[in-house]
């Protein structure tokens, strides 16, 4: 996996590490890119990973592209490839699926769609062959999913599932994108998941709600007060299917600020979970109730 | 409150020079879309250059300003009229207590700079007054204005009236139609065919331009090296694994319609990109009306630095002659 330097203008460096997705890649990214940010290098701006590839924004007035780019390949030379110890934290997402927002939704671009005679889920099941909305939840929220960038619109997760890569639910984008997504969908296109920030645009494929907020530019919920974003890259997310109960419960609950997702501390190891990820997938979920 | 917003004009933002720093999770710049206006209609009422100003896009506000102020715009050729007297562009003048501020039909580029002295007084989110619309962020409650708004002013600084700048030291808006672009990011994508015609192709700016992107159309479809799709990137040849983008990045859905991101970029996705148009001409950009003709041309590192140092020297001038 030999990375691949460019310039995006005179302000950019652009720096893919793989073309491909993989765990490895993104590894690669978030540490380099969390190397850098140790460096504390002037004149950097800011410093992006991305799933497989990261970027960083700096002033040229300050230092020189040149400088830059070499810095950046000493870091990845040091940094090397046996960085691969993480800690982050997992945070329980709660998913109302085949819930009714999103359904009306894809209901008015059917005419964008691979199959207007299918629902998001129903398609993409069939395509990855699984057993119908009961075999899809159980495939989606069975295991839990790195947050590998964040970005698109604001505190907008991308997110990658942590199974090997036969299991990996894949499902293109819409063939045209829609002009309207209910905030806090979850959707997903190719192999990434991710849970719209906002109200807007866009091409995933939608697959359920959640009711519990990412970003509040107003800083009034509860557990978004210190910032406004979530997530960051390299977090944990698991799903939790809930019924149209709990989510209104939910929705309660958060006007009301008594609602706070569930999160735990947890150390990652890739090599750890390259030799059992299923079992390493247990110890992750199971830090959520305490274990 | 200090002014009132009579009429909102067809979008009119709150705007300084930004917001850097949060980009990795996706909030975007932001800031105004021409920084070389802004930074000179600040000087000219008085104001640091990063003083929050009124970015007023294709059709001017009307304002009623309820205490004195000064006043000047710069940018796009937006006629400011007070109580029905014409006054001149890229020079300050004064407005007393009651007096209206409106705008004739624009004659030349396309986003005007309105800055008051003291600055518009909205509360700073994340370092900077900035708006950015679509994370409904900073700014005036984090959108464009509304007729009814009510906006305070800083502290004045006491600017005098009749500061100008020489009209050879303007930018003139919307008369540059080359973009100096580097080529790079997934440039290897499209055939050696693919590269001249896109520098060879006039190209016309399309109806959707605002300040997340400008969209291009008239030349032809890109032609793109044979691939085998990589894990994760989609079925199309113009899709990448979701990467970041550049601000001034050109990506190319399907080959077809350049867009250049601009203040309020997306900060990624899954689009290839072909390259970045230089930072010295993203103001440009900000002034180009729809069906503008453009060209894009091909620097290197070295022009790119030394149109980013005209432009500064350019900037340092007027500064110098206020």
């Amino acid at each position: 996996m030999t990375s691949r330097y460019s310039y995006g203008g005179d302000e950019h460096i652009f720096v893919e590490c793989d073309e491909a997705m993989s765990l490895d890649a993104f590894f690669k990214s978030l540490s380099i890119t969390t190397a850098i940010r140790a460096a504390q290098i002037e004149g950097v701006t800011e410093i992006c990973p991305a799933n497989a590839s990261f970027q960083v924004k700096y002033d040229p007035d300050i230092i020189k592209p040149g400088d830059l780019l070499r810095e950046i390949q000493s870091i990845e030379e040091t940094v090397g490839a046996g960085h691969s110890l993480l800690e982050t934290r997992i945070i329980e997402i709660p998913v109302l699926y085949n819930d009714p927002f999103t359904h009306e939704t894809l209901l008015r671009f059917r005419d964008r769609h691979q199959t207007p005679d299918k629902t998001d889920i129903e398609y993409t099941a069939a395509i990855n062959h699984l057993d119908g909305v009961d075999g899809f939840v159980k495939a989606h929220s069975g295991a839990p999913w790195f947050v590998s960038m964040v970005g698109f619109v604001a505190g907008l997760p991308f997110l990658y599932q942590m199974v090997d890569r036969p299991r990996q639910i894949q499902s293109p984008k819409y063939l045209r994108p829609r002009t309207d997504t209910p905030k806090l969908t979850i959707g997903h296109g190719g192999c990434f998941g991710c849970i719209y920030s906002v109200r807007g645009a866009g091409g995933y494929q939608m697959f359920g709600i959640t009711p519990a907020p990412i970003y509040d530019p107003n800083q009034q919920i509860k557990y978004l007060r210190d910032f406004m974003c979530l997530f960051n890259p390299g977090d944990i997310v698991k799903w939790r299917p809930i019924e149209r109960a709990e989510y209104d419960e939910i929705v309660a609950d958060v006007d009301a600020g008594k609602f706070s997702p569930k999160m735990a501390k947890v150390s990652f190891s890739l090599d750890a979970f390259q030799k059992d990820i299923d079992g390493t997938n247990a110890t992750l979920t199971g830090a959520l109730n305490g274990h | 409150m200090a002014i009132k917003v009579v009429k909102p004009g067809l979008s009119t933002t709150v705007q300084d020079l930004g917001r850097p720093g949060y980009y990795h999770i996706g909030i975007p710049i932001s800031g105004g879309m021409d920084r070389f206006a802004l930074s000179v209609a600040n000087w000219l009422v008085g104001n640091p250059e990063d003083a929050a100003v009124l970015e007023a896009t294709f059709l001017g506000p009307e304002l009623e300003f309820t205490s004195d102020a000064t006043v000047a715009i710069a940018g796009a050729e937006l006629p400011p009229k007070v109580d029905c007297e014409a006054r001149a562009t890229w020079t300050s003048f004064h407005i007393k207590k009651g007096q209206t501020l409106a705008f004739d039909f624009l004659k030349g580029g396309a986003r005007a700079y309105i800055a008051v002295s003291g600055g518009i007084e909205v509360p700073v989110v994340l370092g900077s007054r900035s708006t950015y619309t679509l994370g409904a962020l900073g700014g005036f409650q984090g959108r464009k204005l509304a007729a009814g708004d009510e906006l305070e002013l800083g502290a004045r600084l006491g600017a005098t009236e009749g500061r100008t700048v020489a009209p050879k030291l303007r930018r003139s808006p919307g008369v540059s139609a080359e973009l100096r672009m580097m080529p790079g990011l997934y440039w290897h994508r499209i055939t050696e065919a693919a590269g001249r015609h896109f520098f060879e192709d006039a190209w016309k700016v399309a109806p959707e331009a605002d300040r997340i992107g400008y969209r291009f159309r008239g030349g032809r479809p890109l032609e793109f090296v044979p691939r085998e799709p990589p894990f994760g990137a989609g079925s199309d040849p113009s899709n990448i694994v979701d990467a970041c983008y550049p601000y001034g990045s050109i990506q190319v859905p399907g080959g077809t319609e350049p867009i250049v991101l601009h203040r309020d970029a997306v900060s990624g996705g899954g689009y290839f990109m072909i390259g970045t148009v230089i930072s010295a001409d993203l103001d440009l950009i900000g002034q180009l009306q729809p069906h503008a003709g453009v060209r894009f041309a091909s620097v290197t590192m070295e022009q790119a630095l030394a149109a980013r140092h005209d432009r500064q020297r350019l900037l340092n001038e007027i500064r110098e002659t206020l």
